[in-house]
């Protein structure tokens, strides 16, 4: 019989898993989606232009 | 005969709260003072009441200095940015560099000389171990990030920093931290939690400073002019927020009284110890490795004259990190009464964090490509990039022993002190000293540093240190493990305790030594910025960049 302390072990182990691995597809998306391309060169000089 | 202008200007309400906040706290703080009977508790609440008049006089003598008060964000229509604290953030740094790498000096020898310890309570080694911890991490590399935080966080937002006061009252709260911790553990006062010993009154006013600390950098992003919040500030808030979170969550404890030092933590067993790790790592984590990351990003493109190599990496890297980072805690507590399966989460979690870990090497190492020329004429920049081979050695080294098979063998010896180090000494260290480096004369506007020979002497010789520390650490780590393991045929331990001891004891010199070409180097480093700053060539008032680093040009 499942009790809750395993219930929640369960839950929290399955449910972490998808809840990181969207989060990271979320993360990659970002930084590769093509629009933002333009975006993220200009912020890679931001420490070269600060005067 | 005109009429007569006061000299005292009117207080701002920043000011005035100053003012009262310090003042009213004198009169609680002496009734303390003489209500209790611990004399450590005394002394403290005794230079608490000294920093409160301190602060009371700080604050009115402003009053009477001239200028616009607040200062103007922009003149002519430049950021007119707040470096005062940054300098004495900088200043500081240098000073509890020192003073830690001393201490640790002084218990290296001490491990290797027991004799050393002098039968004195206030020096012996179980006082002065954590006195050289906190003042290396906290002290020394505290100090470097609030000053490289609030730098850089003004010059890529191109905005003053926010707050008139505040930043100060973060700079010197904080130092007034490190000196309440420090001479605490001298006098016995230590809750005995590694790397959160400051007890209580020390942890509440310490949060203070950091929520003061957290609205002063969230509130300079808030007022940027650049649209995009340029990644070192990710990091940096990383940093902040998470520190926020585990110095509350690792120190909820009840005083016994407002008239002692003492007090009870409220987690107890085995409950403790997985808070204790979950804050001791993400210390590790988020203090030595995501604050260290956010100058690393800043200071090796500037000082590279490159920008960052992937930028798209640099985000990637950054959220798998902070994610990742805040389970391998339990990898300190393998074999103990923690759950199986916490410990092997920690241990998986672990291993998975050395793919963001080399991301964030590999993004640092190839913001040189173009400019790895500079290598050759610029050991500032040398430095730094010596400071990324040591962070990708030690984050592989990390999940190698987090592993329970390796950390059987590793764990409780001075292997574990090895890694530490290479990682405290070799990225830390380093990466601080060349922002150091770089930031001394852009602070004091001068051309160059004093001597870039300096540098190279500092560098090799800290170099060859550090090798020397490492090495006998692994050797005699390895060697206490393999001893401890040790049995004979009948079954029994083959090496009593004190014999392992005694096996040490050349790697433990051998380290001493590691330690004091550490040491001859900071100094080194301490007379080459003293030196910039006195003598150095002031930069021409027509330069048209007057606070870009000038490189010597490779040939």
């Amino acid at each position: 019989m499942d009790t809750t302390y395993q219930w929640l072990a369960r839950f929290a182990q399955s449910a972490g898993l998808l809840y990181f691995v969207g989060i990271f597809l979320c993360v990659c998306l970002y930084a590769f989606w093509p629009s933002n391309k333009a975006r993220f060169e200009e912020a890679a000089r931001t420490p070269l232009q600060d005067d | 005969m005109g009429a007569i202008v006061s000299p005292v200007r009117r207080a701002t309400m920043g000011e005035f709260a100053g003012m009262v906040l310090a003042g009213g706290a004198v009169l609680p703080l002496v009734l303390i003072a003489a209500l209790t009977e611990d004399s450590g508790y005394a002394f403290h609440v005794t230079l608490a009441i000294a920093a409160a008049l301190g602060s009371l006089i700080l604050i009115a003598n402003r009053l009477f200095q001239p200028g616009q008060v607040p200062a103007p964000q922009e003149i002519d229509g430049r950021p007119n940015y707040n470096m005062e604290p940054v300098k004495f953030a900088t200043i500081a740094a240098m000073f509890w560099g020192i003073a830690g790498f001393s201490v640790g000096l002084i218990i290296a020898l001490q491990l290797a000389f027991p004799v050393l310890n002098f039968d004195l309570p206030w020096i012996n080694f179980g006082r002065l171990r954590p006195l050289h911890t906190s003042a290396v991490i906290f002290a020394f590399g505290g100090n470097v990030l609030l000053g490289t935080s609030f730098y850089v966080v003004q010059r890529t937002c191109r905005a003053r920093l926010a707050g008139d006061i505040a930043p100060w009252f973060v700079i010197l709260g904080y130092n007034f931290f490190i000196v309440i911790a420090g001479t605490g553990y001298l006098l016995g006062i230590s809750q005995g939690k590694e790397y959160a010993e400051p007890e209580w009154y020390a942890d509440l006013w310490l949060t203070i400073v950091w929520v003061v600390y957290l609205l002063v950098f969230l509130l300079t992003l808030a007022k940027r002019k650049e649209p995009h919040i340029y990644v070192a500030n990710w990091f940096y808030l990383a940093f902040i927020l998470t520190i926020a979170v585990l110095h509350i969550g690792n120190n909820l404890a009840l005083p016994v009284s407002v008239l002692s030092p003492k007090s009870y933590i409220l987690w107890s067993g085995v409950q403790d110890a997985m808070f204790q790790w979950w804050y001791g790592h993400n210390a590790v984590g988020f203090f030595l490795t995501a604050g260290f990351l956010a100058i690393m990003y800043y200071f090796v493109p500037k000082r590279a004259g490159r920008p960052v190599y992937s930028y798209r990496l640099s985000i990637i890297h950054f959220w798998a990190l902070i994610f990742l980072y805040i389970w391998a805690g339990p990898h300190h507590l393998h074999y103990t009464a923690l759950p199986d399966w916490a410990q092997t989460l920690g241990m998986t979690f672990s291993i998975m964090l050395w793919m963001p870990s080399w991301g964030g090497m590999i993004n640092g190492l190839m913001t040189l490509s173009g400019a790895w020329d500079k290598l050759r004429t610029d050991p500032v920049l040398r430095m730094m990039v010596v400071s990324l081979a040591f962070y990708g050695m030690s984050t592989f080294e990390g999940p190698l022993m987090s592993i329970k098979a390796v950390n059987s063998l590793s764990h409780y010896t001075d292997w574990t002190i090895g890694h530490v180090h290479s990682g405290a000494l070799g990225w830390v260290a380093y990466i601080s000293f060349g922002a150091i480096y770089c930031l001394v004369p852009w602070l004091w506007n001068r051309k160059e540093l004093y001597s870039l020979k300096l540098v190279s002497w500092h560098f090799w010789i800290s170099t060859l240190g550090i090798v020397f520390y490492i090495s006998a650490m692994w050797v005699s780590g390895i060697l206490q493990g393999l001893m401890w393991r040790a049995y004979t045929p009948l079954g029994f331990l083959e090496y009593s305790f004190i014999e392992t001891v005694a096996a040490m004891h050349p790697f433990y010199a051998i380290r001493a030594l590691g330690g004091a070409l550490f040491l001859t180097g900071a100094l080194i480093m301490v007379f080459n910025l003293w030196m910039t700053v006195r003598s150095g060539t002031p930069e021409s008032a027509q330069d048209s960049a007057p606070l870009q680093p000038s490189l010597v040009p490779a040939e």
